[in-house]
């Protein structure tokens, strides 16, 4: 089985965040709690149904990621970008990235 | 242009304070997300893979400066300071708060804006070509039809929960800038032998994951009959478009299913009954709108023709901008300005809020105040004076929008991609930026000639990939991206559906594979002047398989 972490959009302002150990939604991919086992899938799957139903976050999903020298990496690309944020600049005179794209 | 009416003000003003009331309900824990969904996707608000995503509408793709101004003003509050302008003429914002969106929402209603019917099983914003009233080659201008159409429609009650989305696009022209046989409903506005205006009528055009060219069903409608017509055409695919299956529910499975003849029969049975009643449009009503849409007073510029002349000799860049981006105008001393949206390595369709104000300015002072976005995700002025191109160019240089790409190589269409979007397998952004950079330099994109490359990030195809003259669709393949090319696409008045070309190519091996089709293309044109898409279409697809593959036969990825 593959590590697995708890995955969502807040509600407020639809920004990515991961569920920590600690049980908060955080914008980090690397603050995450990983299951490693059969029953902590389910008990992130429960509170991922209950912070749905809390109207908390929206589009919940327990995603596959794999521990690489302490670091977290989605297995899948489209979870990736979610956690990185965007691959590309964005229009030319922007600033760049914000605290709401922290790095994964 | 349109200006609101009493009416319009009071509907988008209502409809933003029920959207307000929506999302404090939301907020508050009151409405779930199963009942908000469906109601905040009326509002255009989407949830993709990073934040809320808001489509704002650009009814036929046209506004003024002051309306960009206030999109530029939304980019800087309520988003991270640029906006994407889509295949739809629309814009999309990728940042914003969904508790902040109906903030949002009123201060666009205050510059007549709203992000109406930009998503939802209804009738989305009426697309136009964006050359539409200025343009030499039209018979009439195709947005007071679009306007006509889009009051008709705005939450019209028997059209609000269609089977699925349904798109209607009206060219004036032959030459068809708007796309219109890959609609639903494709109008082409013409004159009949007495003079009269009417509709030859398309249905069933669509791209996604099974594109289709629309058929003609009418050759020439009467312009009284738009709305009885375009009604029949609607109850047939609200009674029998294919509700049980969303992949085959958009109106070119029903066209398909049933046979264009037969389903123009079933229209013309609805029609019967519908022509003489309230639909039928009064003249006065037309021409009521269409003095919205009346060209500026263009006082003769003659003295622009000599200016030009020198200009050009004075400065190369400027000459390539002019050759490459300047369109004839119905009046000889005018001229129509494509402002390109894809800088060499850019991103398609992206602005910042500077550029956006600086293009506003650039309206208001040269411009007669009129901006088009075009389905090619490029900003149009499309009523220029000669005389007035240089200091124009050198507004648009100083904002970075002087790119002189217009149809060239780089001038590439892409969907948002696996960067933003939720539906998305594949990034597009990334692939037509490394292109743009591999064929940059102007004198090779002036060598290749018009070519058209499309790039989408899944089969919803949002990026046209089916109608470029190569295409680019990206998949996922063992967790991988990959990029299945197509070639012969075409989405004018001569459309055709590009032909899968073989096994995709991995991201970095794609801009290779375009190379190696640009070559081959170049090598075997008859001269110059045939265009990639005729090149292909004379030979087919075999030298280009032979080139990328080798004699191996190629498998489709």
């Amino acid at each position: 089985m593959a590590d697995k972490v708890l995955t969502a959009n807040r509600l407020s302002d639809g920004i990515s965040v991961w569920l920590d150990a600690a049980g908060t939604w955080n914008e980090s991919l690397q603050a995450a709690f990983v299951a490693r086992h059969k029953e902590a899938v389910e008990a992130l799957e429960a509170t991922g149904k209950q912070a749905f139903a809390d109207n908390k976050v929206v589009d919940v999903n327990v995603v596959d990621v794999e521990e690489i020298d302490g670091v977290l990496r989605p297995l899948r690309m489209r979870e990736r970008i979610r956690a990185l944020g965007p691959t590309i600049a964005y229009a030319a005179g922007y600033a760049g990235l914000t605290a709401t794209a922290a790095p994964a | 242009m349109y200006r609101y009416d009493e009416f319009d003000h009071a509907f988008v003003s209502g409809r933003v304070e029920q959207f307000r009331d929506q999302v404090t309900r939301r907020l508050s824990g009151e409405l779930a997300e199963d009942a908000f969904k469906p109601l905040r996707l009326m509002n255009g608000v989407y949830l993709q893979l990073h934040a809320y995503m808001l489509r704002v509408a650009i009814p036929y793709g046209t506004l003024n400066a002051r309306q960009m101004r206030m999109l530029a003003h939304i980019a800087r509050k309520y988003d991270r300071g640029y906006g994407h302008f889509t295949t739809r003429q629309n814009i999309q914002y990728n940042w914003p708060k969904l508790s902040e969106l109906p903030d949002a929402l009123a201060e666009l209603a205050t510059v007549e804006m709203h992000a109406l019917q930009t998503s939802g099983n209804c009738i989305r914003n009426v697309t136009a070509d964006h050359f539409a009233g200025a343009a030499a080659d039209e018979v009439a201008d195709p947005r007071p039809y679009a306007e006509i159409l889009r009051q008709w429609s705005s939450v019209h009650p028997e059209f609000s929960f269609l089977p699925r989305k349904f798109k209607i696009a009206v060219t004036g022209a032959e030459r068809d800038r708007a796309a219109i046989q890959v609609h639903d409903i494709g109008l082409h506005l013409k004159k009949n032998e007495k003079g009269e205006i009417g509709f030859a009528v398309y249905v069933g055009g669509g791209q996604g994951r099974t594109p289709m060219i629309a058929k003609k069903i009418r050759d020439f409608l009467p312009e009284e009959d738009l709305l009885s017509y375009t009604t029949a055409i609607m109850r047939v695919y609200n009674l029998h478009g294919r509700r049980d299956n969303k992949y085959k529910a958009r109106i070119k499975i029903l066209v398909h299913e049933t046979g264009a003849e037969e389903l123009a029969r079933q229209v013309e049975v609805e029609f019967a009954d519908l022509r003489d009643s309230e639909l039928k449009l009064p003249e006065r009503d037309v021409a009521a709108i269409s003095a919205y849409f009346a060209p500026p007073e263009l006082a003769p510029r003659a003295e622009g023709w000599a200016s030009l002349a020198q200009w050009k000799k004075a400065d190369e860049d400027f000459a390539r901008w002019v050759h490459q981006n300047v369109q004839p105008h119905k009046h000889p001393d005018y001229g129509m300005v494509t402002i390109s949206l894809k800088p060499i390595g850019g991103i398609p369709g992206d602005a910042t809020d500077a550029q956006m104000e600086a293009v506003a300015d650039i309206a208001e002072e040269y411009a007669f105040d009129e901006i088009r976005v075009s389905h090619e995700q490029n900003l149009i002025l499309p009523h220029v004076a000669l005389a007035d191109l240089e200091p124009i160019y050198r507004g648009l240089v100083a904002a970075g929008l002087a790119t002189a790409n217009a149809g060239l190589i780089t001038d590439i269409i892409a969907c948002p991609g696996l960067d933003y979007c939720a539906l998305a397998n594949a990034r597009s952004i990334p692939v037509a930026q490394e292109i743009s950079t591999r064929f940059g330099a102007p004198e090779r994109q002036a060598e290749i000639g018009e070519l058209k490359i499309k790039i989408s990030g899944c089969i919803n195809a949002c990026g046209h990939h089916h109608v470029g003259h190569i295409g680019l669709l990206g998949v996922e393949k063992k967790g991988e991206e990959l990029y299945q090319i197509t070639l012969g696409g075409s989405g004018d008045e001569n459309t055709s559906i590009g032909e899968i070309i073989g096994r995709g190519f991995e991201p970095e091996k794609v801009t290779d594979a375009i190379e190696v089709i640009v070559d081959t293309y170049l090598g075997l044109r008859l001269n110059p002047s045939e265009i990639f898409l005729d090149a292909y279409r004379r030979v087919g697809p075999q030298p280009f398989k032979d080139a990328l593959y080798g004699d191996k036969t190629a498998e489709a990825a």
